[in-house]
């Protein structure tokens, strides 16, 4: 089933993905009109607040884009193995959980230690999340897409647990934990910006999930089981259940880093509500990306401009916040609808004797 | 534990699992179809905003559950459009239904009340007791003093069973959901019986919505709906797409999560957050435990093109 939304080359991918651009600011435009708003004044708002100057960039844009680059990669390599990974949310929150419990317990650890510590936990904390409904997959064939959002409530739950009890600040007034150590911080990536080296490691694992997908062994089962699971069985001698499995957890992993970054890179700290349902936005990051590392690179800093600019937007045009989602809403259509459109015309030309 | 407790606690399982009912069953029509949609949730919450919106301008609750079941269909609609009529794939869809419903209902909340939100008061739909009924001890009141929507959910349940295994046109529906070649080839029209059978769950969803501001909040609040579009998808394996057993599933959904009340009355001191977890550890565990027997239908969530 990935298949048919994960276009077979880049150049394609970069066309669907640029008419979804173009379809969606049409649309919006239409939507922002009938609401009664001027476009013109909310793109000017939009444009100023993402890449209005150089620190507005690297400091907002390029760090709200963080933890949608770990989660769209994330949701890109599950949806590449045919795994429906709804939970990047929760996977996200449970990195973040893990990745704050070291920080505030090891602190005795040099920073060179603490901070890889800090990552792999949050890293192991998400294939933990994730470790759930892959089981329920595998052992009792429970579809992930049900599974994996009961978990993200379950993740969001814990979190604001965690705020509230076991992990709550020495003062116990606000549900938040205590600031972690210097030590335990990730250390800036451009100096003088407040973008940290996890947009980096974002970066890095996308080239490594690049150069897998395409050239490796288990790249390639991947994008089999993708396809069809019982024809990688039968014709590529794959076993799909390991592939699920293995591509599952990293996944979760992944998104995982997402919550880790975010809390040991930007707020030093675990809020109850860290992320602004950035597990399910990375759903469009991945798809508008083409289910590919390098394109969700692109759409993940795309979304980051948006939810930079949506503040602005708000701020200065008075266009409440909440457009972004339908913003987001309308660019997954939109990629569907053309998607479906490219498939049908190269349904037509094969049938025609074209191809 | 009083009787009176116990009571409050059956009241409030009863309320809780209302909107989950009426949702989740529309969801088993839709399912049994061969479509999950699970923008269900969008659906629920523009039913909710529809309802809002339409028991102001008609100055009365009941036709507020009409333009939130109006408002439930057309985000059904706009998912059926995707998923049925261009063949997109149904996960993905309604994902993005999701989220689309909820921003568009909060853009228009924010642009009709405000950023801040004024406190919306709302004709309500008041608790209907039937007599009765409704003094049969300890269950009488939790089910028959509530609002006339938690009745249309009764009532549905039979209806909705017996329209499903009972008619020719339930045999055609789950046809289309068992298998769609057959059904076509036996004349059935498989994407206008699944058609019908979104549009209905999205108006179903709707009601619940409106169920939810109009019964319940008596206001409507940006994400009012609270992932109970999720839960109803999770009802609906629970119930093994049988809306008699949906009905029960969302119940006992509805009596875990009152069950704060009832271990804060026990004396149990448990965190409030792990209370808010645990209906849906408590659904994992029961999908876990005895769901694996069930099956979904045979071509859930596959795209159908006709040939002709």
């Amino acid at each position: 089933m990935s298949a048919g939304i994960a276009p077979a080359r880049a150049r394609e991918a970069a066309l669907l993905g640029l008419g979804a651009v173009t379809l969606t600011l049409g649309a919006g435009s239409v939507l922002l009109l009938l609401g009664g708003y001027d476009p013109a004044a909310a793109g000017a708002a939009m444009l100023r607040g993402s890449v209005g100057s150089w620190n507005t960039f690297v400091s907002i844009t390029l760090v709200r884009s963080v933890p949608l680059l770990f989660a769209g990669l994330a949701v890109a390599l599950a949806f590449r193995a045919g795994v429906w990974n709804i939970g990047a949310e929760g996977q996200l929150y449970a990195g973040a959980v893990g990745g704050v419990w070291v920080a505030l317990t090891f602190t005795g650890l040099p920073s060179p230690l603490l901070v890889p510590a800090v990552l792999v936990a949050s890293g192991l904390a998400g294939g933990l999340w994730a470790l759930v409904p892959t089981l329920m997959r595998l052992r009792l064939g429970i579809g992930e897409v049900i599974t994996t959002i009961l978990m993200n409530f379950v993740g969001i739950y814990m979190a604001a647990w965690m705020v509230h009890g076991p992990l709550q600040e020495q003062r116990g007034v606000f549900p938040q934990t205590d600031r972690i150590i210097e030590a335990a911080r990730l250390p800036a990536l451009i100096p003088g910006t407040r973008l940290h080296i996890g947009f980096g490691l974002a970066l890095v694992i996308a080239a490594v999930l690049a150069v897998m997908l395409r050239r490796s062994r288990f790249g390639f089962q991947i994008r089999a089981v993708g396809a069809s699971p019982e024809a990688a069985a039968v014709a590529g001698r794959i076993n799909p259940a390991r592939v699920v499995f293995i591509s599952f957890l990293a996944s979760g992993a992944i998104a995982g880093l997402a919550g880790g970054a975010e809390v040991s890179g930007l707020t030093y700290a675990l809020y109850e509500d860290l992320s602004d349902g950035w597990g399910y936005t990375a759903i469009a990051v991945a798809l508008l990306g083409g289910l590919r590392p390098g394109g969700v690179v692109v759409t993940a800093i795309f979304f980051g401009a948006l939810q930079a600019g949506a503040g602005a937007m708000q701020r200065d045009a008075g266009i409440p916040a909440a457009w972004v989602d339908v913003v987001e809403a309308l660019v997954i259509l939109a990629v569907l609808g053309l998607d479906r459109v490219r498939a049908a015309r190269a349904a037509t030309s094969t049938v025609e004797g074209g191809a | 534990m009083s009787q009176v407790e116990l009571t409050l606690f059956l009241e409030s399982a009863v309320r809780l699992g209302i909107p989950l009912a009426l949702a989740a069953m529309g969801e088993t029509i839709t399912e049994r179809s061969g479509v999950i949609n699970i923008g269900l949730e969008g659906s629920i919450i523009a039913g909710a905003l529809g309802g809002a919106l339409g028991a102001l301008a008609f100055e009365g609750a009941g036709l507020g559950v009409m333009s939130g079941a109006m408002a439930g269909m057309l985000v059904g609609l706009v998912f059926a459009a995707f998923a049925i009529g261009l063949g997109a794939d149904q996960i993905i869809t309604g994902t993005a239904v999701t989220i689309g419903g909820l921003g568009m209902t909060g853009a228009i909340y924010q642009a009709r009340f405000g950023a801040t939100g004024t406190e919306l008061s709302l004709p309500t739909l008041a608790p209907v007791a039937i007599p009765v009924l409704s003094e049969i001890p300890l269950v009488g009141s939790a089910l028959f003093a509530q609002a006339p929507t938690a009745y249309f959910a009764y009532l549905m349940a039979p209806i909705a069973w017996y329209l499903l295994f009972k008619t020719a046109w339930g045999l055609e529906l789950r046809a289309t959901g068992e298998a769609p070649a057959a059904a076509e080839a036996a004349g059935v029209r498989v994407r206008l019986v699944r058609l019908v059978a979104t549009l209905f769950g999205g108006a179903m969803a709707g009601i619940a919505g409106a169920h939810l501001a109009l019964a319940h909040a008596g206001t409507f609040a940006e994400n009012m709906s609270a992932g109970k579009g999720f839960i109803a998808i999770a009802v609906v394996v629970l119930g093994r797409w049988n809306p008699i057993l949906v009905l029960f599933a969302a119940l006992f959904f509805g009596a875990a999560s009152a069950l704060q009340f009832f271990l804060q009355a026990l004396g149990f001191d448990l965190a409030y957050q792990i209370f808010l977890a645990f209906p849906y550890v408590l659904t994992l565990a029961a999908l876990a435990g005895w769901v694996g027997k069930s099956r979904a239908p045979a071509a859930l969530a596959l795209p159908w093109e006709p040939h002709r």
